[in-house]
This record gives structure tokens, C-alpha cells and sequence, in this order.
């Protein structure tokens, strides 16, 4: 959990996603659209994943547990929250208040 | 199970060569009558025009005389009776114009024939669209060939039949009370009505994919011309916008600005989701050409690939979900009113797509 923590607020934008997930891949693509270079941490590749996947799905209800999406350090959502940030221009709006995107 | 099975599969797939069948019938019996054609009567009346002749009952010219037995008897009395030649001759040019009008009949009765077909073949394509084929309880799917028989999906395809029906209903009472007086709040009640609808549409096919997501995405269910614009299972919302924009009523700039913006999100989400098709078909395709093609067994391989498979599921469930937010949006974005046009719009653009779809499957077989 703490380093689920320690990750997400590293950078402005964290997704935790899985090599295998093609769901993340499209929520990846849309914050590369957006211009910005979100910090991708793979679970499948990370030797704490399992872990940290447990964490996610306990402590923010992310159900899949990825992709998990963080902006400014706080929990965003999963693809279906990031769409509907995306759609109503929240997301932008978050990406704007934590730097993650300056226009 | 599989003996109901492979029963059930035959209607509904070889429902397209049926016709072919139908006319390769109708081709063997219009032999047979051509053939009775050439004795010049149908065969239940051979038997008694026999009779008549073989009593030299000559006067008949009701039936043709141009049969063997006819020849026969020609040849004999003609020796005898030469003023008979005449009579004879006379006869048979009745007879072959009884023979043309018959043909003639024979071939107006295939005509209409012809064009019944096309009509219930047209009544089949409805029934079949509304989902009329009997579901007969079979849950499994393991051969792949059950989209038909899916109890799940039959019940889609029925629920869909439905919904597109209370869609004209909703899309008529809309029209009705915009051109003339309807308070805002009876408006709002309508207009909610309406989005609801889609979003019942999008519980409907939510449950659908779980059943058979390959069926949601083929868009089977739908008419030919929705199909061209398919995307993921249903339509680009950012198309629609761009169908619609013109249609709504004055926007103010902001209004303009928004819907904009909106389509660009639209753009950019639906990008983002294709993009993640793709990768799930790269993937799937690793995953089947796994290991040494040729080699016969596959079994590993394609289970793996099924594991894949589960993926499509929440491509179709993410792109109604981009639909939704962008109806909503747009509400929020529209008055009540304008929203009330633009549902209208779009119903009516969904109308003019299904008209296309008919008139386009009946363009070959108009009479000529």
C-alpha cells in the first residue's frame, strides 16, 4: 500500500496498468492525446504487484484493479471514470491543476 | 444437446439458400408442364381426350390434339377421310393457341409466384431482425455456432425489436408536440423519456455482450446501412455530433464552443478505445499463432486466446459508456428544447438509415 502511495504521487499522472491489458493501453493513448506523459508502472512486471494490485483493489475499490489512474497524487478512477472525466472536461481540468499539462 | 443443436443451426443459416432451392423446384415442374405443354393438355385431362379419340369422337376441340395418340390417329384417317385434313389442321392451330394462352397464364402465375417469395422472404428478414426464431433453451456455446440459439441473444434481438418500435413512437410524439404549444416541464419529461431510452438500449446490449459479445459487435442486429457506420458494437458519437450540429436550433457561442470541445473528446476517447482494439487483436492473434502452426494440436492455444477474448467484452461495455457521457454532456450542454430537436434529429436519422437499409436490400427485385 505504501508504495502504491509513494508511485502515485511520484508524477503528476500515474496509471497502473498490466502488460496484457489492452483496456490500458487505450486509457494510456488518451493521456499521451491530451499531452501528457503519464508514469506507466506495470503490476505484471513488478516483483510487488500482486501486492500493490490487492491495495488497489482494497483501499480505492478499483474493480478491475487496472488500469488505475492517479492525478496531483489522488485516486482518479478506473477507464470507466477517466471517460466520463474525459467527457465532461474534468479530466483536462485535473491534468491543467496538477501540471501534468500546461495548455 | 448437440442433435437440438445442429438441428437449430440449418434454419437460420441456410434460410439465404432457400429461395434457390424453391426456384430449382419450380424450374423441374415448369419441365414437366413444358413437356405436357407439347401433348398441349395438363395431365388430369389426358386420360379422358384419350378416350375420346380412341371413340372417334372428332368434333371435340376443346383439348389439344397434338399428342402422339392424336398423330396416330391423324395418320390413319387421313386416307379416308381427306376433307378430315382441314378439320384437322384447324384443330391444331386452336390447340396451339389454347397451348400459348395456357403458357402464357403459366408464366404470369411464376411471376407472381416470383414476387410472393420476395415478399415473404422480406417478412423473414423482419421476423428474423425482430428476433421471432424460437430460443430453445441451449446454454452453451463451445462450438461457436450458437449465436443463433443463444437464449441471451434471442431475447436481445426480441427486447431490440421492441425498442425500436417505442424509438418511432417516441420519435412521432417529439415531432407532434414540437410544432405546436408543450410547456417546458412536459418537455423535460419527454426529453428525459427519450434519454432513458438510450440508455436502456446500452443495459440491453451491456447484458447482450455477456451473452455473446461477438453477435453485439457484428451489429447483426442491426440494418445494413447502421452497419457501415458500426464502431465497437454501435455508432462514432463523434459522427452524430457531426451529423447533428447543423440540425440544432440557433447555439450561442458558448454553446458552440462546448459542443466542440465535446466532439473532440468524443474524437480523442474513440481513438484512445480503437487504439485498444487493436492492440487486443495483435495480442490475440500472438496467442492463436502461438507455438508451431501445422502441428495439429491447439487445444493450449486456444484457450489461451479465449482468456484474451474476455477483453471485448469491456470494449463494448467502455464505448456505450462514451455514448451515454456524451448524450448527458450534451444535455447539459443544450436547453431543453434544443434537446428536444436534436433527439428528434437523431431518431430521424436513425429512421432514414433503417428506410435506406430496405430500400436498399429491394432495389434488384422490382419488377422490371
Amino acid at each position: 500500500m505504501e508504495r502504491v502511495r509513494d508511485l502515485a504521487s511520484e508524477k503528476a499522472a500515474v496509471i497502473f496498468t498490466k502488460s496484457s491489458c489492452c483496456m490500458c493501453h487505450s486509457i494510456k493513448t488518451l493521456f499521451y492525446e491530451l499531452g501528457a506523459s503519464p508514469a506507466i508502472h506495470e503490476l505484471d512486471k513488478d516483483p510487488q504487484g500482486p501486492d500493490m494490485e490487492r491495495a488497489l483493489f482494497r483501499v480505492f475499490g478499483s474493480n478491475p484493479a487496472v488500469p488505475a489512474v492517479f492525478v496531483g497524487g489522488r485516486y482518479v478512477g478506473s477507464a470507466k471514470d477517466v471517460i466520463s472525466f474525459h467527457v465532461d472536461g474534468s479530466l483536462k481540468q485535473m491534468l491543467k491543476a496538477s501540471n501534468a499539462i500546461w495548455l | 444437446m448437440n442433435s437440438t443443436s445442429t438441428h437449430f443451426v440449418p434454419p437460420r443459416r441456410v434460410g439465404i439458400y432457400e429461395p434457390v432451392h424453391q426456384f430449382g423446384m419450380w424450374g423441374e415442374s415448369f419441365k414437366s408442364n413444358i413437356s405436357n405443354g407439347t401433348m398441349n393438355t395438363p395431365n388430369h385431362i389426358i386420360i379422358p381426350n384419350n378416350q375420346k379419340l380412341d371413340n372417334n369422337v372428332s368434333e371435340d376441340t376443346s383439348h389439344g390434339t397434338a399428342g402422339t395418340p392424336h398423330m396416330f390417329d391423324q395418320e390413319a384417317s387421313t386416307s379416308r377421310h381427306p376433307d378430315k385434313i382441314q378439320r384437322r389442321l384447324a384443330q391444331n392451330r386452336e390447340a396451339a393457341r389454347k397451348s400459348r394462352l395456357r403458357k402464357k397464364a403459366y408464366v404470369q402465375q411464376l411471376e407472381t409466384s416470383r414476387l410472393k417469395l420476395i415478399q415473404l422472404e422480406q417478412e423473414l428478414d423482419r421476423a428474423r431482425q425482430q428476433g421471432f426464431y424460437v430460443g430453445n433453451g441451449i446454454d452453451t456455446n463451445s462450438l461457436g455456432f450458437s449465436e443463433t440459439m443463444n437464449p441471451g441473444i434471442a431475447a436481445f434481438e426480441m427486447e431490440y425489436g421492441h425498442w425500436v418500435e417505442e424509438q418511432n413512437r417516441q420519435i412521432c410524439e417529439l415531432r407532434t408536440v414540437l410544432h405546436g404549444h408543450i410547456n417546458d416541464i412536459e418537455l423535460r419529461s419527454l426529453v428525459e423519456n427519450a434519454m432513458k431510452h438510450y440508455f436502456e438500449l446500452f443495459r440491453m446490449k451491456s447484458s447482450a455482450a455477456k451473452a455473446d459479445v461477438f453477435f453485439v459487435m457484428s451489429g447483426m442486429w442491426r440494418t445494413s446501412a447502421e452497419r457501415f457506420f458500426l464502431w465497437i458494437g454501435g455508432f462514432r458519437p463523434s459522427d452524430l455530433l457531426k451529423v447533428l450540429l447543423p440540425h440544432f436550433d440557433v447555439l450561442t457561442d458558448q454553446q458552440l464552443l462546448d459542443v466542440c470541445n465535446l466532439k473532440q473528446s468524443c474524437q480523442q476517447a474513440e481513438d484512445a478505445l480503437t487504439q485498444g482494439m487493436e492492440k487486443l487483436q495483435h495480442t490475440l492473434a500472438d496467442c492463436v499463432a502461438a507455438g508451431q502452426l501445422g502441428e495439429g494440436s491447439y487445444i493450449p492455444q486456444v484457450n489461451s486466446a479465449m482468456d484474451r477474448l474476455e477483453a471485448l467484452v469491456s470494449f463494448v461495455n467502455q464505448a456505450d459508456h462514451l455514448r451515454h457521457e456524451t448524450l448527458q454532456q450534451m444535455y447539459r450542454i443544450l436547453t431543453t428544447r434544443q434537446a428536444a430537436r436534436g433527439l428528434l434529429a437523431l431518431g430521424e436519422y436513425f429512421q432514414r438509415l433503417r428506410a435506406l437499409s430496405s430500400s436498399w436490400a429491394t432495389r434488384h427485385r422490382e419488377p422490371t
